[in-house]
C-alpha cells in the first residue's frame, strides 16, 4: 500500500490531532480498541513522532461525532493502516509547530528539535512548546508521509493505556455503562436464522410482571424494564412459551461437508496454472479435508445502548466499525446519516464480526418506541453462541504429482465455503439481525466474501506460498445461507492453511523427506526460510523431534503460512501429546510482522492467538439440528480451560524499518497445521476433519 | 420488592431487590460495583468470580437471599493502584490481558487460591483456575502472574 487510505480518507492533520494549551495533545482515530491493544501501539507512534511524553498525549474517545472514518477495525491492518496515517498527521504537525516556533525566535527550523514537548535550540533553549503554540499554528493543511522510513532504532514498549482500569475492577466496559432513567431489554430469539413468530399464548403473557413491557415489531419480540432482573426473567419465560415456526431446515450436520459441495455456489480461481500430464516419475497424491463451524464466542455477551429524542439517534456499542454501523442503521431506518451517532464503548474480545452490531441494532430499534428514554440491550448467553454470525464451515479438496526429486506440480486445491463478511452495509444490506425480524425490514442475504485487495474470505491464504511446478486454486462460495456467517480472526486462512500444511506432510511423507526440509527446498523467500528455520530451532526440530518421536503417542508438527499472501511471515511447531484425547504441550512460534511497534504488543497477539487457534483446532465446532443450532452454552460449545493451555513460546523477528505488518491474526492456520502434523507424528493418523477430538480421530483410524 | 441487607467489603448496605435476583445483579445494579462480570448466567465461565465468606463462587446464579450474614468481596475491594494487591502488581508487570473482561473473575479466584495456597506449582494453578474461562488467550500470562505473586508473598 502506497498511501495510507485511512490518510486518503482524512486528509486533514485536524482530523487527527488537536493540540491544547497546556501542552496535551488530543488524538483522534477511527481504530477501536477490541483488547488487542491498537490504541496503546498508535499513542506509542504519536508521541515518538510529536515527540511528547506519552502522558500528555490522550485518545479521544472513537465516534463518528469527531474521529477519522477509518472504516472496520479488521484484517490485522490497524497498525500499519492508522499508524501510517497518525505518522504522518504527526510527523507533519511537529514541522509546522517547529517552523512557528523558528519564525518567533528568528532561527533557521532545522535547527530546532522537540524534546519532551518542548521546542529546543541546539543548545537546548527553549523557543516553544506545542502547549504555547497551540492557538497559533493551523493544523487544516494535508498531513504529508514522512519521506523516510520508520525510525528503526529501538523505544521501550509503552504499557497498556487500558490495563489498570481492568485489573483494578473500574467501570469501562460498555456492559459496565448506564445512562440516566435507562430501561432494561433483553430480545427472545428463534432456534434459527429464519423463522417466524407465529405466536406469543396468552398464558406467557399473563405470566409477566406488570411493569415489564412487551415489544413486538414483526418477527422481532423484546422485553423492556426499569429493572434488569425483571427483563430477564420475562425474557427467559416467554422464550419457553412462544411458538416459532421455521421457515428453512438446517442441514445434517454428520454431511456437511457434502452438504457444502452440493449447494449452487460461486466460483472464483485464484490460481490457474495447469499443466496437462504428469512426468513418469511423478507420484499423484489426492486428500480431502474439513472443518464445522466456528463461533467468536465473546467471554462477555453483546451490549448496546441507544437513545432517541425524536431526531438525534445515539448509539453506544463495542462494534468494529462505528461508520459502516452508523450508516447501517441510519439505511434501516430511512433516516439522515448526520441524525445517527455511533460512539464506541470497549467490549471484550470478539475476534472478528460477532453480535456487537446486532445488539446495537436491537437497542436502537427498541430507543425509537421510549419516548426518549436510554435503552440498554444485553444478549444472553445462547444467543451470543447461537444468534450471531457464526465462521462458516470449509471442506477442501487437494492433489498433487510429487516427484521422485521432491518436485512438486499439478496443485490442484478446491474448496467450499459460506461467505466470510456480512458486515454491516454488506450486499447492499444493513446486514442487522433484527431487521430482518422487523416489520418492513430487509431479510439477512448470503454472506460475501472479501475482495483480492482485501485478503479474500474463503479463498484467504488458499494460493500456497510454496514453489511449484503448477498451482490451480478455486473457491467455491456457497450461495446458500441456512446459518449465519461472517468474519472471524484469519477468516478462511484458519482452515486453508490447515488443509495446505498437512497436505505439504503428506506430500513429504510420499517423498520420504523431512517435512522441514522439504518445505525448505519449496520456498524461495528469505523471510520464510528465517521464521520456519527459527520456529524449527526454537523447538528443538531434529534431536528433539526424535526424542519426542522415540516416546508413544507424541509428535512434533510444523506449519507455516504468510498472512494473506502479503502480511506478516509465521511458523508453528507443536508437540502433541495424543492418549484418551489430543492435548498441545507446546507450541514454538516464530513470527516477522516487519518493523515492531510495540515488542511486548506482538508478543501478546501471537501467544493470545496461537492459544486460540488450539481451542479451535482441538475442540471447537458449532453443533445443531435440522431445526435449530443446540451448542448454546459452554458444556456445549467448549473452549479451552487453563489446564488444557500449552505453553507458547514466541520468537520474534524485528525488520526496522521494513513495512509495519499486522500480528493479530498470522498465527491461526500455522498453528492448526503444526497440530494436525504433530498429531500425525504422535499416532501415525492423518485425521483430515476439524477439531482434532477423540471422535474424530478413531473415525480416521476407522 | 423487598430490602435485603448485605455485608459487601467491609461495609453493611441495602439494597432494593426481589427474591431470586442475582447476587451479581445486586452488585452491579444496586451497588455499583462493576467489575465482577456477566458472562454466561449459567455458573460456567468465572466472569462473574466473587468471595463469600472467602470462598469464590460465581455470582451469577447465586440468589441473592443466600448469601443470609456471609461477608462478600469484589475486586473493588482488593487492591488500589497506590496499594495494590501483590496479584495485581503481577498483573501490571506482566502486562497480562489482552480484552481484560474476564480479569475481576480471574483475579479473585487466583487471590483465594493463593492464600489458601502459597508458592503453588503451575500444574496447580492451572486446574485452580479451570472454573474460569479466557477467550483472548491470555492463559500463559495469567499463570505466570499468580506464579510470580505467589513469590512475592501473596497473602
Amino acid at each position: 500500500m502506497n498511501r495510507s487510505a485511512s490518510l486518503a480518507a482524512n486528509p486533514l492533520i485536524s482530523s487527527w490531532l488537536a493540540v491544547q494549551e497546556d501542552g496535551t495533545v488530543i488524538l483522534r482515530v477511527g481504530k477501536v480498541e477490541l483488547g488487542q491493544g491498537i490504541h496503546t501501539a498508535l499513542t506509542q507512534i504519536a508521541t515518538r513522532e510529536l515527540g511528547l511524553p506519552p502522558g500528555k498525549l490522550v485518545v479521544a474517545p472513537v465516534s463518528t461525532a469527531g474521529s477519522p472514518d477509518e472504516g472496520f477495525t479488521a484484517g490485522s491492518l490497524s497498525t500499519q493502516v492508522s499508524g501510517a496515517a497518525v505518522r504522518a498527521a504527526c510527523a507533519t504537525a511537529r514541522r509546522l509547530f517547529i517552523e512557528a516556533a523558528a519564525a518567533k525566535a528568528g532561527v533557521p527550523a532545522s535547527s530546532l528539535s522537540v524534546i519532551d514537548g518542548d521546542i529546543r535550540t541546539p543548545e537546548g533553549e527553549i523557543v516553544g512548546s506545542y502547549g504555547s503554540l497551540a492557538g497559533q499554528v493551523d493544523l487544516g493543511f494535508e498531513a504529508a508521509e514522512p519521506s523516510q522510513e520508520t525510525d528503526g532504532s529501538a523505544q521501550p514498549d509503552l504499557q497498556r493505556l487500558d490495563l489498570p482500569d481492568k485489573i483494578f475492577g473500574r467501570p469501562r466496559f460498555i456492559q459496565d455503562l448506564e445512562l440516566p432513567g435507562m430501561l432494561h431489554a433483553r430480545v427472545i430469539r428463534p432456534p434459527l436464522l429464519r423463522a417466524v413468530l407465529r405466536d406469543i399464548p396468552a398464558d406467557a403473557r399473563m405470566r409477566l410482571a406488570p411493569s415489564v413491557q412487551v415489544v413486538r415489531d414483526g418477527d422481532f419480540l423484546a422485553v423492556l424494564s426499569e429493572r434488569e432482573e425483571a427483563a430477564a426473567a420475562a425474557a427467559d419465560g416467554l422464550s419457553q412459551r412462544v411458538i416459532w415456526e421455521p421457515a428453512e431446515e438446517l442441514p445434517d450436520q454428520s454431511r456437511l461437508a457434502a452438504w457444502l459441495r452440493a449447494q449452487p455456489s460461486e466460483t472464483s480461481v485464484l490460481a490457474n496454472e495447469r499443466k496437462d500430464g504428469r512426468e513418469r516419475d511423478e507420484t499423484l497424491v489426492r486428500a480431502s479435508y474439513s472443518r464445522g463451524l466456528l463461533a467468536h464466542a465473546s467471554i462477555a455477551t453483546s451490549c448496546a445502548l441507544a437513545r432517541f429524542d425524536g431526531r438525534l439517534l445515539e448509539v453506544w456499542s463495542h462494534t468494529q466499525g462505528i461508520y459502516p454501523l452508523r450508516d447501517a442503521i441510519a439505511g434501516a431506518f430511512g433516516m439522515d446519516r448526520s441524525d445517527v451517532v455511533v460512539r464506541h464503548v470497549e467490549g471484550a474480545g470478539c475476534y472478528g464480526h460477532n453480535p456487537a452490531d446486532d445488539a446495537a441494532f436491537d437497542a436502537a430499534l427498541l430507543a425509537r418506541r421510549t419516548e426518549g428514554r436510554p435503552v440498554r440491550v444485553l444478549w444472553d448467553r445462547a444467543a451470543e453462541l447461537g444468534s450471531g454470525p457464526l465462521a462458516s464451515a470449509m471442506t477442501a479438496d487437494v492433489s498433487a504429482g510429487i516427484g521422485a526429486d521432491g518436485s512438486v506440480s499439478n496443485w490442484t486445491y478446491d474448496v467450499w465455503s459460506n461467505g466470510y463478511t456480512s458486515r454491516p452495509g454488506y450486499a447492499g444490506n444493513p446486514g442487522l439481525l433484527a431487521n430482518g425480524y422487523r416489520h418492513g425490514g430487509r431479510p439477512l442475504p448470503a454472506s460475501v466474501d472479501p475482495s483480492w485487495e482485501a485478503g479474500l474470505g474463503s479463498g484467504r491464504n488458499a494460493v500456497p506460498a510454496y514453489t511449484f511446478g503448477s498451482a490451480f486454486v478455486a473457491t467455491h462460495r456457497v450461495r446458500s445461507m441456512p446459518i449465519r456467517t461472517s468474519a472471524i480472526r484469519s477468516l478462511g486462512a484458519h482452515f486453508n492453511v490447515f488443509a495446505i500444511e498437512s497436505f505439504m506432510d503428506e506430500l513429504a511423507a510420499a517423498a520420504g523427506a523431512d517435512p522441514l526440509a522439504f518445505r525448505l527446498a519449496l520456498l524461495d523467500d528469505e523471510r520464510a526460510r528465517a521464521v520456519i528455520s527459527a520456529a524449527a530451532e526454537g523447538a528443538g526440530w531434529g534431536q528433539r523431534r526424535e526424542a519426542v518421536a522415540a516416546r508413544a503417542d507424541t509428535g512434533l508438527g510444523l506449519g507455516y503460512a504468510r498472512y494473506k499472501n502479503a502480511g506478516a511471515y509465521c511458523a508453528a511447531v507443536a508437540e502433541v501429546e495424543a492418549t484418551e484425547s489430543v492435548r498441545v504441550r507446546r507450541i514454538v512460534v516464530a513470527v516477522d510482522v516487519g518493523h515492531v511497534v510495540n515488542m511486548d504488543g506482538v508478543r501478546n497477539q501471537i501467544e493470545g492467538g496461537a492459544v486460540q487457534a488450539v481451542s479451535w483446532t482441538l475442540k471447537e465446532q458449532v453443533r445443531f439440528g435440522l431445526d435449530g443450532i443446540t451448542s448454546l452454552n459452554w458444556e456445549t460449545y467448549p473452549v479451552l480451560r487453563f489446564s488444557e493451555t500449552p505453553h507458547v513460546d514466541v520468537v520474534v523477528i524485528n525488520r526496522p524499518g521494513l513495512p509495519v505488518a499486522g500480528a493479530g491474526e498470522c498465527v491461526a492456520g500455522p498453528v492448526a497445521g503444526a497440530i494436525a502434523n504433530g498429531l500425525f507424528a504422535a499416532i501415525g493418523v492423518r485425521v483430515r476433519t476439524l477439531p482434532l477430538t477423540a471422535e474424530n480421530v478413531v473415525q480416521a483410524i476407522g | 420488592m423487598t430490602v435485603i441487607s448485605l455485608r459487601v467489603n467491609g461495609e453493611q448496605v441495602r439494597a432494593d431487590t426481589e427474591p431470586g435476583t442475582p447476587l451479581l445483579t445486586v452488585l452491579r445494579n444496586n451497588l455499583g460495583l462493576k467489575a465482577a462480570k456477566f458472562g454466561c448466567g449459567q455458573s460456567s465461565c468465572g466472569a462473574c468470580t466473587v468471595w463469600v465468606d472467602g470462598r469464590p463462587i460465581y455470582s451469577c446464579d447465586f440468589p441473592v437471599e443466600v448469601v443470609g450474614d456471609s461477608e462478600i468481596r469484589t475486586l473493588e475491594s482488593l487492591g488500589t493502584e497506590s496499594e495494590p494487591h501483590p496479584l495485581q502488581q503481577a498483573f501490571l508487570d506482566g502486562q497480562v490481558g489482552q480484552c481484560g473482561y474476564c480479569l475481576p473473575g480471574i483475579i479473585m479466584r487466583a487471590a483465594a487460591f493463593l492464600r489458601d495456597h502459597p508458592a503453588p506449582r503451575r500444574a496447580d494453578v492451572a486446574e485452580a483456575l479451570d472454573p474460569n474461562l479466557c477467550r483472548c488467550g491470555s492463559h500463559q500470562r495469567i499463570i505466570d502472574a499468580v506464579l510470580r505473586a505467589g513469590r512475592a508473598g501473596a497473602p
